[in-house]
């Protein structure tokens, strides 16, 4: 029986060693381990054994089975991490192949440059308003300290809807400031973007239609250095840190005293260069403190109160911050320009 | 504005150079636009004297010339130019020197003699005979460089002599001797075979020797044109050559830059609309003087007033419209002897842009310059019975003004009349009928007031905005025209121009009141956010001419800007520098700020499009009529009823969209044309309603449009995804086959609740044909102010089921006729609260399926909040909606 139990091993160990996949191997299983095996049908006649024989030869037929059992666990082992390999050698994929395409929107460009401004703005405790584009002209000029006959009132300037010159496109974002006056608690803190319309031919710089976005804050104490600080902050945000700024005297109807301010270029670094024309600076925007009469014409008390506001076209922010060369390029929307953004 | 540093310079010394001056008046308020160095490109040309010329002996065009340019010997230049003679003075660029245009002149040999520079045209150096009337030339037809049309039939025959008859009077003659009596003007001697003729000539290409056609009858020298020549018949006899100079007081050797004034730097400044003032030299020159803290050098004009005659008697004005003529001054000048005018005051004139063109224009020229106040000469022999009537145009009244134009005028402008008939455009123009002449004797110099908007409107009425009526309309100083008209009668005077009648007509149709203000240095201060001391603010105010006086400051005339508070504290903002003002951050109470519902609703819907993989486009709001027939609508069709502008730019853009579609149609259009193989596109747009009030509803539409891998289901995907995104529930979606945009099979609306979101589908081929289109085009057009209403509430966490589902497929058959929303309706309320999820997996038909039918199949899956479902409580519920579809729809499995 001794022998028989070696003979067992050896021959099981050996065809284990050699079963080439998990079929072979569970076969082998059955063949020796299973209920009907080699090693069960041995063991079924240690009855006959002597009571001395028994102890031992049960231990041996115990080792066999571990024997047996160890040889058979590594060899599916083995078994399967072959044939993972095998898979996997399989599946391997030509990577270089271009991924199954996914289309992606874009954002317009000029509404990536606005949102980057809300944002800027929002965090500075601003809202953001909306307001009407047929506008009265009343909102427009008058209540802007535009004077009855200021030439952009002409008819060859702004678009009207009646003959009265009483509605019409607004020509800037400003109504909405006074709307902000009219309907709004004190302090105001506000930024209006929007579309405006002139009446200018399409070219490379001109549009009929075109957006602005305009900022006002009124409070107790507001000061032109308040001014200076927030605009400072917001093309710091819009430029990058370390922008270095101007301010340059200018006259618009409804601020005094008013300014525009400029970017120093930072390509040549103030030295003057193509992109700038030479100046050293890139004017950006318009601003002022709020006129006195434009603070009383809203029945707010200018005695009181005082405020800055400020005004800029986005098309050319858009342009300058993407190298856009034509305004017309932005109203085309040919999606091969729209998909670079 | 222009602005001639060395104008500036005889009213403020400034030192500073073109850069250091740009950049502190721009700083100050003044802002330069360019700066421009009237000789920067000249260097190396001096004036030279011609000593002596003879004929290139390998040359039948060109000239040697012997000339002084200033150096110990004289120096050789070869010219091809014919209006030389010996004595000339011309700019000559010598060896190694730099002309306009990067030309560089250096040394060389022309047929083989040594030419040691160039002479200059006008051109050469940059300029014209605008520059120069005087560098005009005329040349006259020499024989000797006729090049026959046909040389068949030359029309003068080669061995041709003098005396010989050319045709009619004229007949060839041989120059003996020519010489200059002036500048431009010859006195010649010809050789007409049998006999001499002695005629002057203003030809300036005749040399002795030269054979020439000569006019018996008139006794003139002719020209190309008086021979009715091309100038490819006498290549050379050409109306251009060297500038000869006529200037007083030059010599060889001075540099032709100081010469031509063309030593001067002049700035250009964008003047600001409130600052009329600025438009003047003397105005810059505050301004500069200011800037720089240098002297501001003024000078009070002081006229002799010798002329003969008493003001009073030669001259009566009336202003009955005095509301638009708030001051009138004149001033008379006799015996004037119109001549050009002397070289610095052209060169002035030229710097800024002006052209010369007689002493007595040029003068008014000059005092519009230099005092910022348009003026007007007229001849007074054209101011019929010596009156001048300052008063509104009849309506139709017509007039020539100065640049030959037939104006018809209306009542709304202002003319300058005498008894019988207008005579000049107020502020705009002069009248042909009495403008200055050569033999102009008597002269009245307008300096006057007019008002503004009459002005400005009258130019634009006409489509014509000149110098004067551009100052005009900007507000002027009443108090300006006096010292202006005193001025131009002083440089009358200096220039020896006429003599001046003593006295001057001065009608004051307004009090004039000067603006006085508080001075209040703590609240400019606290406007600026700066510490001025009040010292600091008076002195800037009053080297801007301001008076100051204890506290009360008196605003100069003409400083019209200037109103209030605000309005002193810019003054010294300008000039304590707005960058020394501090930068702070505000303070005061905080606010909240941020994005309002709708406007993040806005960011969702934009978000959601994107990422569905539609692009953003921007179209204008105003679109064409025509718009409304291309997308079909009906001619009566209310919603064409549009905001129209009264004053278009073109048909095109002339009224505002009711719908977005047009719009929409038009960009995905010009995609198709650029050969863009597919576009998915969207925008959220304002549409405009016409209100009762006149103004408009402006509410916002969300726009997609496609092409190109681009189907029914997938635009309907894209809109129910971008639904979900704003949770909106309860969606219906019902077939329009009545919207003539739309294709009458494929197109649908949406709604929620009931309510309508919208409608979307594929565009009507014929739509698709009137844009020029031929593939399938998709559109959505969704209400922002439905979606937003409908959207649904914050989104509330629901337990995830505890207890595994039951899933049923069934496949029905049904009439081809039940829509697919139909037998879901019917599933989901067959199924009761058990059925959690309906999901449409196919729709078949053909093999197996009778002809009119079709077979539609459905997932359904099937859950309990509380417990697993067994299978009996399922089929139990799938039996209970079969019947019910069979009841309602007739639908069976199959």
């Amino acid at each position: 029986m001794k022998e028989q139990l070696a003979n067992i091993r050896a021959q099981a160990i050996r065809a284990m060693e050699q079963a080439q996949d998990t079929a072979a191997l569970e076969a082998l299983r059955v063949q020796y381990l299973g209920k009907k095996g080699a090693l069960t049908a041995v063991l079924k006649r240690m009855g006959s054994l002597t009571a001395e024989e028994r102890p031992a030869m049960g231990q041996l037929a115990n080792e066999v089975r571990s024997a047996l059992e160890e040889a058979l666990e590594a060899r599916s082992k083995k078994l399967e991490a072959q044939a993972l390999e095998a898979r996997l050698k399989a599946e391997t994929l030509d990577v270089t192949i271009p991924g199954t395409p996914v289309a992606l929107g874009h954002r317009h460009p000029m509404y990536i440059a606005l949102d980057e401004i809300k944002d800027i703005f929002v965090g500075m405790g601003f809202e953001v308003l909306d307001g009407p584009e047929v506008e009265l002209s009343y909102y427009n000029f008058d209540r802007l300290n535009a004077e009855a006959d200021h030439p952009s009132r002409d008819w060859s300037d702004t678009f009207y809807f009646d003959a009265d010159s009483r509605v019409m496109l607004r020509s800037q974002t400003s109504p909405m400031q006074v709307h902000a006056m009219e309907k709004k608690e004190l302090p105001i803190r506000i930024l209006a973007p929007g579309r405006v319309y002139r009446k200018d031919e399409v070219d490379a710089t001109h549009s009929p239609m075109f957006h602005q976005v305009e900022g006002m804050v009124i409070d107790k104490g507001i000061t032109m250095a308040d001014l200076k600080g927030t605009l400072n902050a917001v093309m710091e945000q819009l430029f990058g840190p370390g922008t270095v700024t101007r301010f340059r005297p200018h006259h618009f109807p409804f601020t005094e005293p008013s300014c525009e301010m400029d970017v120093q270029c930072h390509k040549c670094g103030g030295e003057g260069c193509p992109t700038c024309k030479g100046e050293g600076w890139i004017e950006v925007l318009g601003a002022g403190m709020i006129h006195p009469s434009v603070l009383e014409m809203s029945g707010i008390d200018p005695n009181v109160y005082s405020g800055w506001a400020f005004g800029m076209g986005l098309e050319r922010l858009a342009m300058r911050r993407f190298k856009i060369t034509d305004l017309r390029l932005i109203f085309e929307n040919d999606i091969r320009f729209l998909e670079q953004f | 504005m222009n602005l001639s540093r060395k104008w500036l310079h005889e009213f403020a010394a400034i030192e500073a150079n073109d850069k250091d001056f740009a950049e502190a008046m721009t700083l100050s308020g003044s802002k330069v636009e360019i700066t421009e160095d009237l000789g920067a490109r000249i260097s190396r040309v001096v004036v030279g004297r011609i000593l002596e010329m003879e004929r290139h002996p390998d040359s039948d065009h060109m000239w040697i010339c012997q000339l002084d340019a200033g150096e110990e010997t004289p120096i050789q230049i070869v010219t091809g130019a014919w209006n030389l003679h010996v004595g000339d003075l011309v700019p000559t660029a010598l060896h190694k020197s730099t002309l306009p245009g990067d030309v560089k002149i250096t040394r060389g040999k022309l047929r083989g003699v040594i030419s040691n520079g160039m002479f200059c045209g006008l051109a050469e150096l940059g300029l014209d005979t605008r520059d120069f009337p005087y560098g005009v030339i005329t040349a006259a037809a020499i024989l000797g460089d006729y090049r026959a049309m046909d040389p068949e039939k030359p029309s003068i025959p080669a061995d041709i002599k003098a005396g010989d008859q050319i045709f009619g009077p004229v007949v060839a003659a041989r120059v003996l001797e020519c010489a200059a009596i002036s500048y431009g003007l010859f006195h010649t001697c010809l050789d007409l075979g049998d006999s001499t003729a002695v005629p002057d000539t203003g030809c300036m290409n005749l040399h002795v020797g030269d054979l020439v056609a000569y006019n018996t009858q008139t006794d003139t020298i002719c020209t190309l044109a008086d021979l009715h020549a091309q100038q490819a018949e006498f290549p050379h006899c050409i109306p251009d050559g060297v500038f000869v100079l006529n200037e007083e007081n030059i010599k060889p050797g001075d540099d032709i830059k100081a010469v031509l004034g063309l030593d001067d730097h002049v700035v250009e400044f964008e003047i600001t609309p409130n600052r009329p003032d600025c438009l003047s030299v003397i105005g810059l020159a505050r301004e500069a003087a200011a800037t720089f803290g240098a002297e501001l050098k003024l000078h009070t004009p002081v006229v002799r007033g010798e002329g003969e005659g008493s003001l009073p008697d030669l001259l009566d004005v009336e202003t009955p419209d005095a509301d638009l003529v708030p001051r009138y001054t004149a001033r008379m000048v006799r015996k004037v002897k119109i001549a050009p005018s002397p070289k610095w005051m052209r060169e002035r004139l030229r710097a800024m842009g002006v052209r010369p063109i007689n002493n007595i224009v040029d003068i008014t020229n000059y005092v519009m310059l230099e005092y910022g106040q348009p003026m007007h000469a007229f001849d007074y022999r054209y101011v019929k019975g010596g009156k001048i009537l300052v008063r509104r145009a009849v309506e139709g009244e017509t007039l020539t003004t100065l640049d030959g134009v037939v104006r018809t005028l209306t009542a709304n402008h202002l003319v300058i009349a005498d008894d019988t008939r207008a005579v000049g455009l107020a502020g705009i123009m002069g009248g042909e009928n009495s403008e200055i002449s050569a033999d102009t004797t008597d002269v009245v110099f307008e300096s006057a007031n007019f008002d503004k908007a009459c002005i400005r409107k009258g130019a634009v009425a006409l489509g014509m905005r000149t110098e004067a009526s551009s100052k005009f309309e900007k507000g002027l100083d009443p108090m300006n025209t006096l010292p202006a008209v005193d001025r131009a009668c002083e440089l009358v005077e200096l220039l020896g121009a006429g003599e001046v009648v003593d006295g001057v007509i001065d009608i004051l149709n307004y009090v004039p009141q000067p603006t006085v203000l508080p001075l209040e240095p703590e609240k400019i201060n606290a406007l600026l956010g700066t510490r001025v001391e009040e010292g600091e603010m008076v002195r800037i105010l009053k080297t801007l001419g301001f008076q100051v006086e204890n506290r009360t400051v008196t605003v100069p005339s003409w400083r019209a800007d200037v109103q209030g508070m605000a309005d002193l504290a810019e003054e010294v903002a300008r000039f304590y520098g707005y960058n020394h003002i501090p930068a702070t951050l505000m303070r005061g109470e905080t606010t909240q700020g941020g994005y309002t519902r709708e406007q993040q609703t806005e960011r969702t819907l934009g978000q959601t499009c994107r990422a569905l993989g539609y692009n953003e486009i921007i179209t204008y709001s105003f679109i064409s009529p025509a718009y409304y027939d291309k997308i079909r609508w009906e001619a009566g069709d209310p919603r064409r009823n549009s905001l129209k502008i009264m004053n278009p730019l073109g048909e095109d853009t002339s009224i505002l969209r009711t719908t977005i579609l047009p719009s929409m149609l038009e960009i995905l259009t010009r995609n198709y044309s650029f050969r863009n193989p597919a576009a998915r596109l969207y925008e959220l747009g304002r549409t405009y309603f016409r209100r009762e009030d006149g103004l408009a509803d402006e509410p916002k539409v969300l726009s997609l449009g496609a092409y190109g891998e681009m189907d029914f289901f997938a635009l309907k995907g894209a809109v129910q995804a971008i639904l979900s995104s704003l949770r909106i529930r309860d969606l219906t979606f019902q077939a329009v086959s009545d919207n003539p945009s739309y294709h009458p099979g494929q197109c649908a609306r949406v709604l929620s609740r009931g309510r309508e979101l919208g409608v979307f589908g594929q565009i009507h081929p014929l739509t698709a044909r009137n844009y020029g289109v031929d593939t399938s085009l998709y559109c959505a057009e969704l209400s922002f102010d439905s979606l937003f209403s409908a959207r649904g509430e914050e989104p509330r966490y629901t337990p995830l089921p505890k207890f595994p589902a039951m899933t049923r497929d069934i496949a029905l058959v049904c009439r081809e006729s039940i829509a697919v929303g139909a037998l879901e309706d019917c599933i989901r309320r067959g199924g009761g609260a058990l059925l959690k999820e309906v999901r449409l997996f196919d729709i078949y038909r053909g093999k197996g399926v009778a002809e009119d039918k079709k077979s539609v199949a459905f997932n359904l899956t099937f859950r309990a909040e509380d417990r697993s479902l067994t299978a009996s409580e399922t089929d139990e519920a799938v039996q209970t909606l079969l019947s019910l579809l069979e009841k309602e729809l007739g639908a069976v499995l199959r």
